[in-house]
């Protein structure tokens, strides 16, 4: 099955599934109304979004540079640096630190870029005991699924959903036990979470911002689990891409300000933590190494194209919140690491276009998505350069001949206006005496699922044209008359 | 296009000199000179309320003790022989107060262990803009104790409350001698999750209650 | 020109033109049809028409009009839509203004076309002067024309749906509803998410029909909470769509674009409607 065919399967078993349904429909409410609240209270949000904008855009026209200083700056303050071009080289360097640890439970913290190069499930084929921490990636995680949305990784599980995977799981804890609450659910899920931190040899977090001045990586969550993640076990892993970097943290903070409103709607994470290195002598707590690895996997060759600006993403969510598309078929559908708008811009870089160029199709171009990115992506421009880059494939051959003989019309208005009066009579005819055809076999997509309104008759051109012709009779007729008045009281 | 030389110089000079991006009107409202300080300590505290965590104001550091003695009593089971252990790390400023005017309160001192119930942490600064306690890293202060127990109290100085992040960084750095400490920990509330069914649920991994000691001399 | 200029006529039935009289200070406006008007609906142009004189300007339909380009800007093909924008400015050469009865034809033009032109050093600047001069009806009506009068009235209740280019790409929010809020006897009901998109998409709706329905079927239940009389909408792709979702679920709302509304010109019946007003 193709990708696209796969996509519209997807689709349709998304669309049919009525408990993500009723999940997708508590999204306005949430993050969309959150937002919404966070925004009316800080009443510079719209040019703090220029202002994130500008330092993305300034942080990666000079990336080489930046990622330079800050690997000199993390290496001073004790980290090693590691850079992996694609997502297996980090795999293995991951791999290989892990070993060399002789680890045997690593912790997790959420990282997009771990679900994007599929980390957990490279350590747990080398027998390693891997568990995420962040709730919704645990839950994931035990029901061996992707997550559907990149910051809220569960958001098409309902409660009763986790009941079930819980009991199934939590196959030691007595049968009886109530999971009819949230509060109980996360009860069970903090003790046995709790446990794998204790336990862990080697923590891994992602990064949501890399400072060049002084080496420091920026992690935010609520939850408090990369804390745990990074400060408990003996090595602390951090896995992150190479366009995360900014030169000083005054230029992390409006980001970070930007970051969780539009998220969460919250003002601030619960956790934002800036690590800088491993334990230092007097530390009584930390690990003894910090690894930091720097993936490129494609972005800079999206860093060359006209696409970059779509690297100025912080991985916010909020263009999947607001995006119509999404909040229909929810994240999995996608079948791919990011979802929604930010998905269908950044996934065929990442993936190939061959996987996922198909996602770009899938929007109606609203531009909610740009309306709320805070760094002004160009959500929409972007996705149109990739159907232009799709539309030159060979497999576009059909599409393209259409396009082209539609546009070949387009560019003769003559031809134009003759072709648009037979499809309005055709279509008029079609309808016989009533107003909308219900099925026309041409255009079933539509006539599937709505009627199609019958035109009414003539094109406005047409009529505009007659309208005209007895516009000019009658000032014809005028003007003679007149003359004829003129005439007759001549003397 | 400018030449490699120049963009290496723009790079070097925006680190060395770091943009102030950002002049947050918004908290320094219709303040030409800078909001006051006890408007700066009237948001903090206000902010600290939406989040859920408590607040116990004391007028004095020799009050901390029994304020928070009090607190631990009223929102902290104790343990069988009436004693509640809290943990804290070996801050100067911590370890100088008059611990032993209140009784109710066993000390241990070091990072946190797992059995760890309440941590007690001093605070390098707080940010009026959202509330957020700034904590760093080391022996005084060790990281853990605010993950681990369920119950998380911070000693702050009113004074030491400042509008933004831009500022608490600056706090930080002068608290440090200019040195990065291991973590910088910004923390805004309690360990929360909305993961299970979209409810936000409070001590999802590390502490279930935030409760800041304010004192003002 | 720019700036206002005074209402000349108001709530005339076609007001007839003394072509010489008033020609040299009436605005001459250039109306870009839009395909779907042109194919679909043209009692919409003929409203638009109306309204234009009625705020006093200079008409002209230019025969060299086809279609503003969006299929195949959208769908990939910025050769084809590059051509297609230099036939429009051609068309449009030498028009005060030049005004669409769509968002998203009015964007193409206003805010594309410049974009699409940017690097061709013949053209770029002749585009910026042309984007200039486009405006979406209502936007016009209300910003350069200001209108402060309409020739229609409906007694009822009416919900408005932001096209989503005409609402993102051009601000075009508060100009539709001041000029319903003109006209005698309509209460405007909004319906909630009015900004969200109805799934047409131009070509989308064909490719992802199944999303496009369930995004319509929101729009639609949207709507009808509300309980209008009539759902308006300055879009005729939107509103087919709409009405065509209606008209299968057999609601009662009717459906018309703005322009009928407030130009009077209501003798067409309702989108997929028949005269006497019922769905057949």
């Amino acid at each position: 099955m193709t990708a696209r065919a796969q996509f519209d399967a997807d689709i349709d078993a998304a669309l049919a599934d009525a408990p993500l349904q009723r999940a997708l429909a508590d999204v306005p409410a949430g993050f969309v109304a959150g937002r919404r609240r966070a925004r009316e209270e800080l009443p510079e949000f719209e040019p703090l979004r220029r202002v994130g904008r500008d330092i993305r855009d300034h942080a990666l026209a000079h990336l080489d540079l930046y990622l330079e200083a800050f690997e000199g700056n993390a290496t001073k303050a004790g980290s090693r640096v590691h850079w992996a071009a694609s997502g297996d080289d980090a795999c293995r360097i991951v791999l290989d630190i892990c070993r060399a640890a002789g680890a045997r439970t690593i912790t997790k913290s959420k990282s997009m870029v771990s679900e994007e190069i599929e980390l957990r499930e490279r350590l747990q084929d080398a027998e390693f005991d891997v568990v995420e921490t962040d709730l919704g990636e645990y839950l994931v995680q035990i029901r061996n699924e992707k997550p559907s949305h990149i910051i809220a990784p569960a958001i098409h599980m309902r409660a009763e959903d986790v009941a079930n995977v819980f009991r199934r799981q939590h196959g030691h804890l007595a049968a009886d036990r109530q999971l009819d609450t949230p509060e109980k659910m996360i009860a069970e899920a903090r003790g046995i979470l709790r446990d794998k931190f204790l336990a862990a040899d080697v923590g891994i977090t992602g990064a949501n911002f890399l400072v060049a001045e002084t080496g420091s990586a920026i992690i935010v969550t609520n939850e408090g689990n990369a804390d745990l993640t990074m400060s408990l076990p003996k090595v602390h892993v951090i896995l992150t891409s190479i366009d995360k970097v900014v030169p000083t943290f005054n230029d992390a903070w409006p980001l970070l300000r930007l970051l969780a409103r539009s998220a969460t709607g919250q003002a601030f994470t619960a956790y934002t933590t800036i690590v800088t290195g491993p334990r230092q002598p007097t530390d009584p707590d930390g690990p003894e190494q910090c690894h930091i690895v720097l993936l490129d996997n494609g972005r800079t060759e999206l860093l060359a194209s006209e696409m970059r600006s779509v690297l100025r993403c912080i991985r916010c969510g909020a263009c999947m919140n607001h995006c119509p598309v999404y909040c229909s078929i929810g994240g999995h559908a996608y079948n791919s690491v990011y979802p929604g708008p930010i998905g269908a811009a950044l996934s065929p870089a990442l993936a190939g276009a061959g996987q996922a160029a198909h996602l770009a199709e899938a929007s109606t171009f609203c531009g909610r998505c740009e309306q709320v990115c805070p760094v002004e992506i160009p959500l929409v421009s972007v996705m149109r350069q990739w159907r232009s880059l799709a539309l030159e494939q060979p497999r576009s051959r059909r599409a393209r001949l259409m396009l082209h003989a539609w546009a070949r019309l387009a560019q003769h208005p003559r031809i134009y206006r003759w072709c648009a009066g037979i499809a309005a009579r055709s279509l008029k005819w079609l309808a016989g005496s009533g107003a909308r055809i219900r099925r026309l076999p041409f255009l079933h997509a539509w006539t599937d699922y709505r009627d199609l309104a019958a035109p009414q008759g003539g094109t406005f051109q047409q009529q505009w044209a007659q309208r005209d012709r007895k516009r000019a009779q009658r000032d014809r007729a005028d003007v003679s008359a007149a003359r004829a008045r003129k005439s007759d009281s001549a003397p | 296009m400018p030449s490699e030389a120049t963009c290496a110089e723009a790079v070097a000079e925006r680190i060395a000199h770091p943009l102030q991006h950002w002049p947050l009107r918004s908290i320094r409202a219709d303040e030409p000179a800078g909001v006051s300080k006890q408007a700066l300590i009237g948001r903090f505290k206000a902010q600290l309320g939406r989040l859920g965590a408590d607040l116990i104001e004391v007028g004095s550091v020799a009050e901390i003790p029994a304020a928070l003695a009090n607190y631990v009593a009223a929102n902290v089971a104790d343990d069988a022989a009436g004693l509640a252990r809290i943990r804290m790390g070996s801050d100067a400023f911590l370890a100088a107060l008059p611990w032993s005017s209140t009784s109710g309160l066993e000390i241990a001192t070091g990072k946190a262990e797992a059995a760890d119930v309440i941590g007690v942490s001093r605070a390098i600064a707080g940010v009026a803009e959202t509330g957020t306690l700034v904590l760093v890293s080391g022996a005084d202060n060790p990281v853990t104790l605010g993950y681990l127990p369920e119950t998380h109290i911070v000693v702050l100085e009113a004074g030491a409350i400042v509008a933004s992040y831009e500022e608490a960084m600056q706090s930080v750095l002068v608290a440090t001698g200019g040195r990065m400490p291991r973590t910088v920990n910004l923390i805004t509330g309690a360990s929360r999750t909305g993961d299970i069914g979209g409810k936000i649920v409070m001590g999802a991994h590390g502490p279930r209650r935030v409760a800041v000691v304010l004192w003002a001399a | 020109m720019g700036g206002r200029f005074g209402v000349l006529s108001t709530n005339q039935c076609h007001p007839v033109i003394s072509m010489t009289e008033v020609f040299a200070r009436r605005p001459r406006v250039g109306l870009f049809v839009t395909c779907l008007v042109d194919l679909m609906r043209p009692s919409v142009g003929f409203a638009a028409v109306r309204l234009l004189e009625a705020a006093g300007c200079e008409v002209v339909v230019p025969e060299g009009q086809t279609c503003c380009g969006q299929p195949a800007y959208n769908g990939g093909d910025a050769e084809n839509a590059r051509k297609i924008a230099m036939l429009t400015m051609r068309a449009f050469d030498g028009f005060d203004y030049v005004v669409a009865p769509s968002g998203s034809c009015a964007a193409m033009l206003k805010v594309h076309y410049p974009r699409l032109l940017a690097d061709d050093k013949q053209h770029a600047s002749a585009a910026r002067a042309f984007a200039e001069r486009v405006h979406e009806l209502c936007a016009f009506l209300i910003d350069v024309c200001g209108l402060e009068q309409v020739p229609g009235s409906f007694a009822g209740r009416v919900t408005y749906h932001d096209g989503c280019s005409g609402l993102r790409e051009l601000k075009v929010r508060e100009q539709p509803r001041r000029l319903l809020a003109i006209v005698p006897g309509l209460e405007l009901c909004e319906m909630s998410d009015t900004d969200a998109c109805c799934g047409f998409g131009g070509l989308f709706a064909m490719k992802f029909p199944a999303i496009s329905n369930a995004m319509v079927t929101k729009k639609c239940a949207n709507a009808a909470s509300a309980k209008p009389d009539l759902l308006l909408s300055g879009e005729m792709g939107c509103l087919l769509n709409v009405a065509g979702k209606l008209s299968r679920q057999g609601a009662e709302i009717e459906c018309r674009h703005i322009a009928e509304v407030l130009a009077g010109e209501m003798t067409a019946p309702a989108i997929a409607c028949s005269n006497d007003g019922q769905r057949r």
